[in-house]
């Protein structure tokens, strides 16, 4: 990628800089210690089933299903999840962990049935993925960090893990590993400062899902269900 | 739109607020909604007065560093790729987005919900050179199909408005022919815009903080439309207040969570979408151009005063849902994008006393707004600062009311005048009131009494009162 252009900026921040008595651009400033960090404190000892706990708790805040269950069932716990949206067409993004667990499978089997369509996320095609998207019943990812607080799927939108499956669809399902749950956000800007510390190129789009789309913009009343989806639903995996 | 509003006139704009039945109705129930919404997510956090002190921590270093940290984050965003344009004005920030879209030879432009594109009028502007804007929140939806009627609240932009006036809106303007039902208006909405989303040549976002360290910015929504105006077109513009800035991630944490409950109570919104440079090669979503613009537009006049704090506001409305103001007036009488307590602080600074020399005065300094707010900007001190400057370095305060004050003046510097005065204002008033009330108040007196009754003086002075009381020796 070549380097974009920055215009007017001397001009700009010189002004600034004469404002609040800043020093040389050149010259680092030293992040000060801030002298509270409540945000460290949230869920600090929880193990992984406490945090599976509050996570269930906060998806009924967030009209989101949750389900628990282990690898063995996880094909049984998504069927009846698809079946109870009225799935006939399915995309999902192009991520290693559905093979772990299988599901490659599952969705040949699934697209068996009359009128079924199973689309997997291809970044050559990239119209074709994108119209897809636009007119599937589901999109399915796998969750990379799970934040319990909030009940946020957290993904790191890259190759193979297109934006859309988790927006342009009528419902989505997030796949948690638990071992994917933490407490809160810290955790997950936590992991995302280390990547720029160690000089590592950060995704371009970090998206935090906290269940379903939804508007309060007529009257305050919350309507579930704008431009993202509709539905929304969490299945915990014990991890393989 | 610019960022004045409606009338010219402060007081025309508050009679028409008062009068307005229903919009009263709807700021009442949406005040009270959103104030219990905050006050369950504060104390849900146990220790929110900790949080409190880390944002404000937070924004003050942030700003006393500003160049530091938007140098930063220009070098970032220009090595990923993208394009950055520091824009002091306005009108600058809107020749080099118009410039964009006449090279991309632009047609349909989409638009999330972004306040300080409302500020410089970037849609007109657009539309100036034959693009067509679309708002895709759907708050400023509703705004710009009904003949771009401006909001009334930074959060909730039509907040104003009744289902059913939606409803009829949606129905004159665009075949609507379901019921006033919120889902039902919601999901015309969602495929109307579909089709824009798709077509759309042109993104363009807001931006709630930018992140200096890695040159990303994040978008806090809750309808999904910003991602939608960030995955499909193939060019997206981000326009960023050039305070809207954080040192890092670790920071974000701490603002972010902070706006979501202040704002709406919520944990987190739906979507924190967070977005760094354009895609990626390779990736198959997303723009493959990107242009960030920062803009001043006299928000480094502030820098260095004794408002800067004003600078760390985040936008999150908290202030406005607790004015005890608002709630009468409703967010118009206020005749800028920003209402409330931020807005009487923050409009006389981006414009300047001419346009909102009355601001500063439509509040009780109650400070509901400054124990709500959560980076403690200490709002209703701003405003006294801003009486004060009104009054003894601009000299704006109404002939009327420096002639009251000189009046007062002489008044109690002579002991003789001060006891012929007090002795005669309960005569003097008696014409006007009635059981001991004044309810139609005459001159100056009108427009207190216009909105609320004013006590008569009572017969018997305070002095006179306490002179007798020792002479009778009473005691408790």
């Amino acid at each position: 990628m070549s380097k974009g252009t920055i215009t007017n900026r001397g001009k700009f921040l010189k002004n600034i800089r004469g404002k609040i008595g800043g020093i040389s651009p050149d010259k680092p400033v030293e992040k000060p210690d801030w002298t509270v960090n409540p945000q460290r404190r949230v869920m600090k000892d929880f193990d992984q089933d406490q945090l599976v706990e509050v996570l269930d708790k906060q998806c009924h805040h967030i009209h989101t299903d949750f389900f628990l269950t282990n690898s063995e069932s996880l094909q049984e716990t998504l069927d009846q999840v698809l079946a109870s949206y009225q799935t006939r067409s399915i995309v999902y993004s192009s991520d290693n962990r559905f093979h772990t667990y299988q599901l490659p499978e599952f969705f040949k089997n699934f697209a068996k049935k009359p009128e079924h369509e199973v689309f997997k996320w291809n970044d050559e095609n990239s119209e074709e993925s994108i119209s897809f998207s636009e007119r599937a019943d589901v999109g399915i990812t796998f969750s990379d960090i799970t934040l319990a607080e909030s009940g946020t799927i957290v993904l790191f939108n890259r190759k193979g893990q297109g934006r859309s499956v988790s927006l342009l669809p009528r419902d989505y399902i997030a796949i948690v590993p638990k071992s994917t749950i933490v407490p809160r956000m810290t955790q997950a800007t936590d992991y995302v400062h280390q990547q720029v510390e160690k000089g590592e190129e950060i995704s371009s789009c970090i998206n935090f899902i906290t269940g379903p789309s939804n508007s309060a913009d007529i009257e305050m009343n919350l309507v579930v269900g704008v431009h993202g989806p509709i539905r929304a639903a969490y299945i915990v995996v014990e991890d393989k | 739109m610019p960022m004045h509003i409606g009338e010219k006139d402060f007081k025309a704009r508050v009679s028409k607020g008062l009068q307005d039945d229903f919009m009263r109705g709807a700021v009442r129930s949406a005040q009270g909604r959103l104030q219990n919404n905050r006050a369950n997510a504060a104390e849900e956090l146990g220790d929110w007065e900790e949080w409190r002190t880390l944002g404000q921590q937070i924004r003050q270093h942030t700003v006393e560093h500003l160049d530091y940290y938007l140098h930063q984050l220009s070098e970032k965003v220009a090595e990923l790729g993208g394009h950055v344009f520091f824009a002091e004005t306005g009108e600058e920030a809107n020749a080099y987005i118009q410039q964009v879209a006449k090279d991309k030879n632009a047609k349909k432009i989409a638009k999330s919900k972004s306040m300080v594109t409302e500020e410089i009028s970037m849609n007109d502007a657009l539309e100036d050179i034959g693009c067509e804007v679309i708002e895709t929140d759907l708050g400023e939806y509703i705004l710009q199909i009904d003949d771009h009627d401006p909001p009334s609240h930074i959060v909730a932009p039509a907040l104003h408005k009744n289902k059913e006036q939606i409803r009829d809106v949606f129905h004159e303007r665009l075949g609507y022919a379901k019921t006033e039902q919120p889902e039902e208006l919601a999901l015309f909405a969602r495929e109307k815009l579909r089709e824009e989303f798709l077509s759309a040549d042109i993104g363009i976002t807001g931006c709630n903080f930018a992140v200096a360290e890695s040159g990303s910015f994040a978008l806090v929504t809750n309808e999904g439309n910003a991602r939608m105006v960030s995955t499909l077109p193939k060019t997206q513009i981000t326009v960023m207040g050039m305070e809207r800035i954080v040192p890092g991630w670790e920071e974000l944490d701490i603002v972010v969570s902070l706006l979501t409950r202040a704002a709406v109570g919520q944990k987190l919104t739906s979507y924190i979408t967070a977005l760094t440079g354009p895609k990626q090669i390779g990736e198959a979503d997303g723009p493959e151009e990107f242009h960030l613009v920062i803009v001043d537009n006299g928000r480094s006049r502030i820098l260095g005063t004794e408002f800067q704090e004003a600078l760390h506001c985040i936008r999150c409305a908290a202030c406005i849902n607790v004015c005890p103001v608002y709630r009468h007036v409703g967010g118009h009488a206020y005749g800028s994008i920003y209402p409330g307590p931020i807005g009487a602080v923050l409009s006389p600074l981006l414009s300047d006393y001419d346009e909102y020399k009355e601001l500063p005065y439509a509040s009780s300094l109650c400070g509901a707004c400054t124990e709500v707010c959560p980076v403690k900007i200490p709002l209703h001190e701003q405003l006294i600062m801003h009486r004060r400057k009104i009054v003894e370095d601009e000299k704006k305060s109404t002939l009327s009311e420096r002639l009251a004050m000189k009046g007062f003046e002489q008044i109690v510097q002579s002991a003789n005048l001060y006891r012929t005065a007090t002795k005669m204002a309960p005569f003097l008033t008696t014409p006007f009131s009635k059981n001991n009330v004044i309810s139609k108040g005459p001159g100056p007196l009108r427009y207190w009494t216009d909105a609320r009754d004013l006590p008569q003086p009572t017969q018997e002075r305070f002095r006179d009162w306490f002179k007798q009381r020792s002479e009778r020796g009473d005691s408790e």
